[in-house]
């Protein structure tokens, strides 16, 4: 756009009116420079609006407890209080390692069971012709629209004839069952990968699941970061779920637990803001890493519209 | 191809049955892969609806007594001042979220879309927020939103603002989880940003060459290029306020004066507190029917503005 406007008076403004133009110019310069300005400021205050709550509970997570409410607000403790973490970690009976590697233990198992239960299914939707194919594929987008309340006492109840409640099964077999949306976020991917592969490793003999293993997969590995990633963050913040199925605190997660401490502990603020901050760090560091996939992959899904 | 050719040379008879073998082992082949989610849909979904459908006609705590009783878990419903009260208080939530909640992640991707520096950065600073979700958001706002010491009203009052009392007040509290819901709008923001970074430059061009400001290019090529992520947004967004659960649960268990009691929170109230599953099963059919009207509502109107660019060709 600038250098649109800078080539725009040296061929035509001169000959024509050139007062006229270097003053519209120099005013375009002025408002597109204060534009600038004002795009900053705005983005500036935003970030500072958006990012507070995470400063606000790194910092009160350090402070000792007479400084929390102190106005105006102190956001660098003078000496830092390190201690809050270690106190609040083992204040719970268990402590927090216990709902550490339960939360650590259900969300790994359901990463590698929605990556693998998910990538079937939409193989079998996106490169497969069999019959009724779409109707079944209609029905299962048609399942993404129903909120899981209304099947979910009929499926507590499943557990609970299994005698299954308060272990971690109600929480992880599902998960291995998929789910309509991974599945059509997968199967978006996969049609997108030129059919004719499958035609050439069909004539070379190979089965269906050799081509799945050895040619589709190996190409989707993004999608499938993506895939992980989402469930990864899902089963870490799960709440409703762990919630109704897990009562005996040692089988509790990281989110139930945090629940129940800041409930007990209400009056300790900064070790609530500890714990809270240990079981948001997985997620952040998490999508930190995974960053530009993530990202990636959220467009992926967006666009399909 | 090749196989076609080669089939066709080796007559007809050997060629049909071959392509019905191939067809046949296709179809188990698919239906294989695609038998976990089969399983899904039997055991936890069909089979799920139906018994939810079933006790949400009985009377039942689901461990000793079952009795029939018709519809009259309905007509209960329609007559229980708190299921009408939970269903403003959700609508209320939805309806305030759901179109602010756009415009401000609209509002911040247009901005980061003119070219800014370290877009990285600036990416992640308003996406940070909206990936920790769940208890440790609600526990972290319920002190953002503590009107003595908390974070927003200390900064309202460093601009010489008196802040409410938030979630202790009746008429705050709802502000207040619309407010913490904004704050993770940058999931949202992604998707604009990745729409208008698809949108083509000739068309400002063109526009600019016809005279249009920068509000007229905003108005008539952004906002009209960008209605089927908008749309999106809506659909995905409706269903999901209208679920809204572990706010109220976590920071108010519904009060004060059941002023945040959503229909998700009395539903699992009514079922795992005072174990009336037949009533909370008849409460989720009713949130079910009243997503499925607003969704019907949404799609309906989509054909009236959303704008698909390749529609032409149709």
């Amino acid at each position: 756009m600038t250098t649109g406007e800078k080539s725009y008076p040296t061929t035509v403004a001169p000959i024509h009116a050139p007062r006229r133009t270097d003053w519209l110019l120099q005013r375009h310069r002025f408002f597109s420079v204060l534009g600038r300005i004002l795009l900053y400021v705005l983005l500036i205050s935003g970030a500072l609006i958006f990012s507070a709550p995470l400063l606000w509970m790194i910092s009160t997570s350090l402070k000792p407890e007479g400084l929390v409410s102190q106005y105006p607000i102190v956001w660098i403790p003078p000496e830092p209080k390190w201690s809050n973490f270690v106190t609040a970690w083992g204040k719970s009976s268990p402590s927090f390692t216990t709902f550490y590697y339960n939360t650590v233990y259900i969300t790994v198992l359901n990463m590698i069971g929605l990556v693998f239960s998910s990538s079937l299914v939409a193989f079998g939707f996106a490169r497969i012709r069999f019959w009724g194919r779409n109707i079944i594929f209609m029905v299962l987008l048609a399942t993404m629209m129903l909120p899981g309340q209304v099947t979910l006492i009929p499926i507590y109840l499943f557990w609970a004839k299994l005698g299954l409640v308060n272990t971690f099964w109600p929480l992880i077999a599902p998960e291995w069952l998929t789910n309509a949306y991974n599945v059509f976020l997968l199967r978006q991917f996969f049609m997108s990968i030129n059919m004719e592969l499958d035609d050439a490793a069909r004539i070379d003999g190979a089965s269906w699941f050799r081509i799945y293993w050895n040619i589709i997969m190996p190409l989707s590995k993004p999608a499938l970061g993506v895939i992980a990633i989402q469930a990864f963050a899902f089963n870490w913040n799960n709440y409703f779920g762990p919630l109704i199925y897990l009562s005996e605190p040692r089988k509790l997660t990281v989110a139930i637990a945090l629940r129940l401490f800041s409930t007990e502990q209400s009056q300790h603020i900064p070790e609530t803001m500890a714990m809270t901050l240990v079981a948001t760090i997985p997620v952040l560091v998490v999508f930190y890493i995974a960053q530009a996939k993530f990202i990636q992959g959220i467009v992926v899904s967006g666009v399909k519209g | 191809m090749s196989i076609q050719t080669g089939v066709q040379l080796g007559g007809s008879v050997p060629r049909r049955r071959r392509i019905s073998q191939r067809v046949i082992r296709d179809n188990i082949a698919g239906f294989l892969f695609i038998t976990p989610w089969l399983l899904h849909f039997f055991l936890l979904i069909a089979f799920a609806m139906l018994y939810s459908f079933r006790i949400s006609l009985m009377e039942t705590d689901l461990l000793s007594s079952e009795k029939f009783v018709g519809l009259a878990n309905y007509t209960r419903m329609w007559n229980d001042e708190l299921f009408w009260k939970s269903l403003r208080v959700t609508g209320y939530y939805t309806f305030v979220l759901v179109p602010s909640g756009i415009v401000i992640a609209l509002a911040i991707a247009v901005l980061m879309n003119q070219n800014v520096k370290l877009v990285g950065v600036w990416r992640m600073l308003f996406y940070l927020p909206s990936v920790v979700s769940g208890v440790a958001v609600a526990i972290l706002w319920g002190y953002v939103l503590n009107p003595r010491f908390g974070l927003l009203n200390m900064g309202l009052k460093a601009i010489g603002i008196e802040g409410p009392r938030w979630l202790f007040s009746e008429t705050w509290a709802v502000p207040g989880f619309i407010l913490m819901g904004l704050w993770g709008a940058g999931g949202a923001m992604l998707l604009y940003l990745a729409g208008l970074q698809g949108i083509p430059t000739q068309l400002y061009e063109a526009a600019e060459i016809d005279g249009a400001g920068s509000w007229g290019r905003f108005r008539h090529i952004t906002i009209p290029m960008l209605t089927p992520t908008i749309y999106f947004n809506v659909l995905i967004n409706i269903i999901a306020s209208f679920q809204v659960f572990t706010q109220s649960y976590v920071m108010t268990g519904g009060g004060p004066n059941n002023a945040t009691l959503t229909q998700v929170l009395y539903l699992y109230r009514k079922g795992f507190q005072d174990f009336q599953f037949g009533y909370a099963s008849a409460l989720a059919w009713a949130l079910f029917l009243v997503i499925m009207v607003f969704t019907v509502m949404v799609v309906r109107s989509s054909e009236g503005w959303v704008h698909y660019e390749g529609e032409v060709k149709k």
